[in-house]
């Protein structure tokens, strides 16, 4: 039987590695993702989940025991934030590159130096090219969804990569939600037994990683580009089949709201996605013609989907929580670059906001709208990345 | 459990041209890991010179399944395909961890510290060549002291660590020197721990013709050399209780023991040793085996750090 | 034992390489060639568990064969031997 539970995403990733039947959890404490493990604990003392539970000396030792158990053919899982997930960096290129589904929720928390420990995305953006595929969520529900879903995903042998469950610190971690958690009979229909795309066999032994040579690199560097278009083209089929089975969808690779008939669209992504929705009704009351559209998957980078967005619209303004520093907001840069070789292209303009978890409310989101408006009635943008509500 | 030379298998799974350089201790190791253990293995290879003897894709020289691995990650993989082979119900493969001395002594001591407490169900082996050899012959935390390498030029300044100890403190059941020249010895304690449940860990002085620089046909010899001199001493700590192994039980008395001399002077590495840094080598070995003799004698005590098991 | 992959499509999704025999041809590496005087073998088999390469193989009646094509010449077979029945030969004599 589907039930409602009232809980925070920590505790619902937890739940959702229970629904998913993860085999191999590795785990290693970092606020704020910490409840996430210590769930999982009681879950598996308490014989509810039925998995290994390795409590690990270092994040770096998480991933790569998680390689090994991937390796060894199970399905598995950690969770990390911040600090935690950038001394895995090597680790998760190699995860990657050996084409193995691990699946990792990212409690999005901003790195230091001093200690932060409130929302900011530039931890996991700052892994983008490291061959995993990027969600970022807006709801507690999106995090269990989008976690069956990615096991789905990444087992699929066209895809075969890792995959972040990105939900931001607090807002989300550890913020109270209403989830419906579906009937496992129902999980374990959409989602099947786990079966590796290779694995370690004493029956048909493979050296995995030994060196390779100019001669073969590129072609499997290439075979992983491929499985992140392939990423692409199943995403929105799984959301929409995880749709018909339990209810709920999350708009694939970018959720759109009242974007028809807008000339402004404000580009957003995570929980900024669903202050906008307000920000938006607030706005079309005043008369401003203002969409929005949260981009839920940042790798694969949603380029088409972008460019389709962009037909016919005056202006992108574009919020990102986190900063590539010598360039501009991760979200932004990438949608300019998709937007590049268009012939008719909106105005885009790029806002910082909410770095080290300064509060993005509905009212900041009308603000950033209300600027760009102006922008968009001048028919250029001003200045081209715009840090919201800094001190002077 | 005496096993002679000739009950080994024939069997090889170290696949000939393979491309260690001619004369490659842990190349003669990994034969006889084979030897002790067959097929039924799966290997955690972090980057070590084992990375890269097997030869490149498509092909590999080592006949068992391999992961290959980050550098400092060996301990915690391990960890990893050993909870992966308990959830599939696999019961009769051997998990081993197989790395250098970089990879243990520094930049993989934390994953193998953090196995070991953990208590992982694998054998970890550590083939010391004594440097980060796969790099060119760069010092590690198990260099000698007075040995050249090309970060040392003048000679290492620092003493090596003492690893089998320090894994021993982390109370497993299991810890083991060996030597490739001493085959039936290193066979017998692999036979052993695979028996054993838990971590165990062979630390084996591995000698590398490149690193020590000495000519390629005396490899054998000159790890026969360290024995018998007792720069390298045979052991065991089984559940905390020390115990020599032939032929290093003999050697407690000092006058049995080879001078550190005929040890130091048959290895290039070792060329620019003063009289004084001999005469300090020679102490410490000294001491070393007062230890030894210390802990091996007094059969009631264990290592101090079990209590009762 | 395996094949290269000629295209891309018969290439592994990563690097997965299969056990094979000759991965280099290391007999090319040699200076000096072991030779086995076997009037002089004892059998002991202690040049079959040293070789580094695996490149003795036992045979029924105990006694060595080196397998030249892959044999590096180091010369550990003949240090070892305790009665000193192989010799290390310059190669081209």
């Amino acid at each position: 039987m589907a039930q409602t539970v009232i809980d925070t995403a920590n505790h619902i990733a937890a739940i959702a590695t229970k629904a998913a039947r993860v085999q191999v959890i590795a785990a290693y404490p970092i606020t704020p993702q910490t409840s996430i493990v210590e769930r999982i604990a009681e879950l598996v003392e308490s014989g509810e989940l039925d998995a290994e539970y390795i409590r690990v000396e270092s994040e770096h030792s998480a991933m790569a025991a998680c390689i090994g158990a991937a390796a060894g053919g199970v399905r598995t899982f950690t969770a990390t934030a911040s600090h935690g997930l950038v001394l895995m960096h090597e680790a998760l290129h190699w995860a990657a590159g050996s084409r193995l589904p691990i699946v990792m929720p990212v409690v999005n928390r901003a790195l230091g130096p001093g200690w932060n420990i409130w929302a900011d995305t530039t931890d996991s953006m700052s892994q983008r090219d490291t061959g995993w595929i990027q969600f970022y969520c807006a709801d507690n529900q999106e995090v269990f969804d989008t976690i069956i879903q990615a096991y789905k995903l990444c087992e699929n042998e066209q895809v075969l990569l890792p995959a972040m469950i990105c939900l931001e610190a607090f807002i989300l971690s550890h913020t109270y939600m209403p989830v419906e958690i579906p009937d496992q009979e129902k999980i374990d229909d959409f989602l099947p037994p786990y079966k590796p795309g290779w694995f370690l066999d004493v029956n048909n032994p493979l050296s995995h990683g030994n060196i390779v040579s100019p001669d073969w690199y590129m072609e499997f560097r290439y075979m992983m580009q491929e499985a992140m278009e392939n990423a692409k083209r199943l995403i929105p089929e799984i959301d929409k089949e995880y749709g018909k089975y339990f209810g709920f969808e999350h708009g694939g690779l970018i959720e759109k709201y009242k974007c028809e008939d807008a000339d402004l669209i404000l580009l957003t992504m995570g929980t900024i996605g669903s202050e906008a929705k307000i920000s938006v009704e607030n706005l079309r009351k005043e008369g401003l013609k203002v969409g929005t559209a949260r981009v839920r998957v940042f790798r694969p980078f949603p380029r088409e989907e972008i460019r389709k967005l962009a037909e016919n619209k005056q202006m992108f303004s574009i919020i990102d929580r986190g900063i590539s520093f010598g360039m501009e907001g991760f979200l932004a840069e990438e949608i300019k670059a998709s937007l590049c070789n268009q012939k008719d292209r909106p105005l885009i303009a790029g806002f910082i906001a909410g770095l080290g978890g300064r509060d993005v409310t509905f009212k900041t989101i009308e603000k950033i709208a209300e600027k760009s408006s102006e922008w968009m009635r001048a028919g250029r943008v001003e200045k081209e990345t715009v840090w919201v509500d800094l001190k002077e | 459990m005496t096993v002679s030379i000739k009950e080994l298998s024939k069997e090889e799974y170290l696949l000939k041209g393979h491309i260690a350089c001619a004369g490659c201790g842990p190349a003669i190791a990994l034969r006889l890991l084979f030897k002790a253990l067959g097929n039924k293995l799966i290997l955690v290879v972090p980057a070590c010179c084992s990375s890269v003897i097997p030869g490149p894709y498509p092909y590999t020289s080592f006949a068992v399944p391999v992961q290959n691995m980050l550098f400092e990650a060996t301990g915690a993989t391990a960890s990893g395909v050993v909870a992966a082979l308990r959830r599939r119900g696999v019961k009769d493969v051997t998990v081993v961890g197989w790395a250098g001395d970089g990879g243990t002594f520094d930049i993989g001591i934390q994953a193998l510290s953090g196995a070991a407490e953990r208590g992982t169900d694998f054998i970890y082996i550590c083939y010391d060549n004594e440097a980060y050899g796969n790099t060119g012959i760069q010092r590690s935390g198990a260099t000698p002291y007075g040995a050249w390498t090309t970060t040392t030029p003048t000679g290492k300044k620092e003493r090596k660590k003492d690893m089998a100890f320090i894994i021993a403190a982390h109370r497993i059941p299991y810890v083991a020197t060996a030597c490739p020249s001493y085959p039936m010895d290193f066979i017998k304690k692999l036979r052993k721990a695979k028996e054993i449940k838990g971590t165990k860990f062979i630390h084996i002085l591995a000698p590398c013709t490149t690193a020590w620089r000495y000519d390629t046909s005396k490899t054998v010899e000159i790890g026969r050399l360290a024995v018998q001199t007792g720069m390298w001493a045979l052991f065991e700590i089984e559940y905390g209780k020390f115990k020599l192994n032939p032929p290093s039980s003999q050697l407690i008395d000092k006058a049995k023991r080879k001078p550190v001399n005929a040890y130091l002077t048959s290895q290039g590495r070792f060329r620019k040793l003063t009289e004084d840094d001999i005469k300090k080598i020679q102490k410490w070995v000294d001491e070393d085996w007062e230890r030894y003799h210390k802990l091996a004698s007094n059969s009631a005590s264990d290592f101090g750090l079990y209590g009762k098991i | 034992m395996s094949t290269i992959p000629s295209t891309r499509k018969e290439m592994p999704i990563t690097t997965l390489s299969s056990p094979t025999v000759g991965v280099g041809k290391t007999g090319f590496w040699r200076t000096f060639r072991p030779v086995v005087d076997f009037s002089k073998c004892t059998r002991c088999t202690l040049c079959w568990i040293y070789c580094p390469d695996a490149a003795i193989a036992r045979q029924e009646d105990d006694s060595p064969k080196i397998d030249y094509d892959y044999c590096k010449g180091c010369g550990i077979c003949a240090n070892e031997c305790p009665v000193k029945a192989i010799a290390m030969q310059r190669e081209g004599e």
